[in-house]
């Protein structure tokens, strides 16, 4: 029946019966949450009246001007830093293991092993390894003499916390990104390094000219999921230290889904929300500027 | 080259990496020595040491007796085989629409559908959880389902890319013979995605047995805890019994670990074709 249909009509019949479904679903799940948010981010909704009251551009300021709030944010600075140390850590070991060398697909096996193992299982598994009296690591740094490093209370010590905890996702994400490096480095044509070879360069020089260059993009590409997943570091801290000692470790997400959930400042958790939208945004707009000017000059 | 000794740099490669292969297997080296050891070895040994016997299996039936874990297994299998149902055939269905037809909102859907990556899921939450209680999804196993089946770009963009490998010869031939555009897509299209279907479905199922938050979130109930879940409430109830703790965590870690050396190859193709192109 519906092949009797000339293709002009079953094309446009095959388009919105197709589309229908996904598309609303995005739309529900997506877009329209991301609306809501927006309207609630201007109202002191509590999570369960039915009235929501509208308070404007309040909730922006608490966040603002409440150095508690936004000073959470210094928190997720740790993970910052430790996922630029997981990239260069990860192109060092992308750049050996493109390489010849024996075990080669042995150690990439290995190294990628972490980030197929469940994080919550892996957040605890950390928590036994950085435990203060018992936890491995420590007793690891007593065994090979270093006897102060291994009283350290990784993750009861406020300065150090966030840093114990992020070195948990450089140990998880690491391999992912050493991965998809490695692909970008068999995308480039070996004819390049043959000309270099012929010039009489050096592996460093090879290494800063070429390789580099030509993974760009990549790098970039990394990079700002690195600086996104940063900001929107959750499950770790939650898993591992509730966001203790003290709210020491408490990450940005942490804070909004406590704020709605156990606070039930709806209003509140929303406008914080629609800001760490906006940061994302703007790391996607200042990558694509880079990425475009990249482009053009080349 | 294969005649060249061993020079500085060599070394240097092959320490840094047995160095970082030593720093992956050291967390789980020491969850699987303590999971086979009884309280008492577990408090006087060394938490590095080897365990007396490796054929304890003590801790993993007490996790298996008091962590409901087969019920964990069960839920998070059933949430990963419908939402891949529904992911594989969505995922096909707007890629092929993607994919072979020109229509005006064309550039609309798929701009959607990247825009929505931008969107930190998790500071929707707020809202979506509004929607899933209205929707009476609330503590059912159809609220994280319903959140997983939806495709992303990630998905549609693996779909695209072997859709354009596929000739548009096929389909014009199957048209000349009078097939219907749905059965191409049944018949023609749908078939030869098998290999990116492969990927999705090794993808897909990681990150959902992995995923933490969404079961959290929304199904607090305990009959309906997944592994995930089901190991934070074991953990909170055993906090000081690292020996059944590591027994759990090893349990939970096992499968994908299984899968992974056996589908190794698949994966790794799967992450670098969704990230690099």
């Amino acid at each position: 029946m519906f092949g009797t249909l000339s293709y002009k009509t079953q094309k446009n019949i095959i388009i919105f019966s197709f589309l229908l479904i996904p598309v609303a679903l995005l739309l529900l799940f997506t877009y329209y949450p991301a609306l809501k948010l927006v309207w609630f981010s201007f109202t002191d909704w509590d999570g369960y009246s039915p009235e929501k009251p509208w308070v404007g551009l309040n909730n922006y300021k608490e966040v603002f001007s409440n150095p508690d709030i936004f000073g959470v944010f210094t928190h997720n600075f740790a993970y910052f830093v430790m996922g630029i140390v997981q990239n260069i850590v990860a192109i060092y070991f992308a750049v050996i293991l493109n390489g010849r060398l024996r075990g080669r697909n042995v150690f990439r096996l290995l190294l990628f092993l972490p980030y197929i193992m469940n994080g919550v299982a892996v957040a605890f598994m950390f928590g036994y390894v950085f435990d203060t009296t018992q936890g491995s690591l420590n007793l690891l740094l007593q065994s090979i003499g270093l006897t102060k490093l291994g009283e350290t209370s990784w993750l009861g010590t406020p300065g150090l916390v966030n840093y114990s905890l992020a070195s948990t996702g450089l140990w998880r994400f690491m391999g992912y990104n050493m991965v998809i490096y490695i692909a970008s480095l068999q995308a480039i044509p070996r004819d390049i390094y043959e000309a270099a070879k012929i010039d009489g360069a050096n592996a460093w020089q090879t290494f800063w000219r070429i390789t580099l260059p030509n993974m760009k993009p990549v790098i970039q590409l990394n990079l700002f999921l690195t600086v996104t997943g940063a900001l929107e570091v959750f499950d770790l801290p939650f898993v591992l230290t509730k966001g203790g000692p003290a709210g020491a470790s408490q990450t940005y997400v942490q804070r909004v889904v406590e704020t709605a959930f156990a606070y039930n400042h709806y209003g509140l958790a929303s406008a914080m929300s629609i800001i760490l939208l906006f940061f994302v945004i703007i790391v996607v707009g200042l990558q694509q500027f880079v990425l475009s000017r990249g482009g053009s000059s080349k | 080259m294969s005649t060249k000794k061993f020079n500085g740099l060599d070394i240097i490669k092959y320490l840094s990496l047995l160095i970082g292969v030593f720093m992956v297997l050291f967390p789980p080296y020491v969850i699987i020595v303590n999971s086979f050891k009884s309280s008492d070895e577990f408090n006087t040994a060394s938490t590095m040491a080897l365990p007396n016997s490796f054929f304890n299996f003590d801790n993993f039936k007490v996790v298996f007796e008091r962590g409901g874990l087969l019920n964990g297994f069960s839920n998070t299998l059933i949430i990963i085989c419908v939402a891949l149902v529904f992911n594989i055939i969505f995922g096909t269905m707007v890629a092929y629409v993607l994919g072979r037809f020109s229509f005006k909102l064309k550039k609309a859907v798929f701009g959607a559908y990247l825009f929505a990556t931008v969107i930190p899921s998790i500071t929707t939450q707020v809202a979506t959880f509004g929607i899933i209680k209205q929707l009476g999804l609330y503590n059912t196993l159809g609220a994280p389902i319903i959140l997983y089946i939806g495709a992303d770009v990630i998905q549609i963009i693996l779909y695209l890319q072997f859709i354009r490998n596929i000739p548009v010869d096929l389909d014009e031939n199957a048209m000349a013979e009078g097939a219907s555009l749905f059965r191409i897509y049944r018949s023609i299209i749908f078939p030869l995605l098998t290999p990116a279907t492969a990927t999705l479905v090794i993808l897909k199922s990681i990150s959902i047995y992995n995923d933490m938050y969404t079961p959290y979130l929304y199904m607090p109930k305990q009959s309906l805890g997944v592994v995930t879940t089901v190991l934070m409430h074991f953990q909170g109830v055993n906090i000081a019994d690292w020996n059944l703790i590591s027994a759990a965590i090893l349990l939970i870690l096992l499968p994908t670990v299984i899968l992974y050396f056996v589908l190794q190859k698949y994966i790794f193709e799967g992450v670098t074709s969704g990230a690099v192109k």
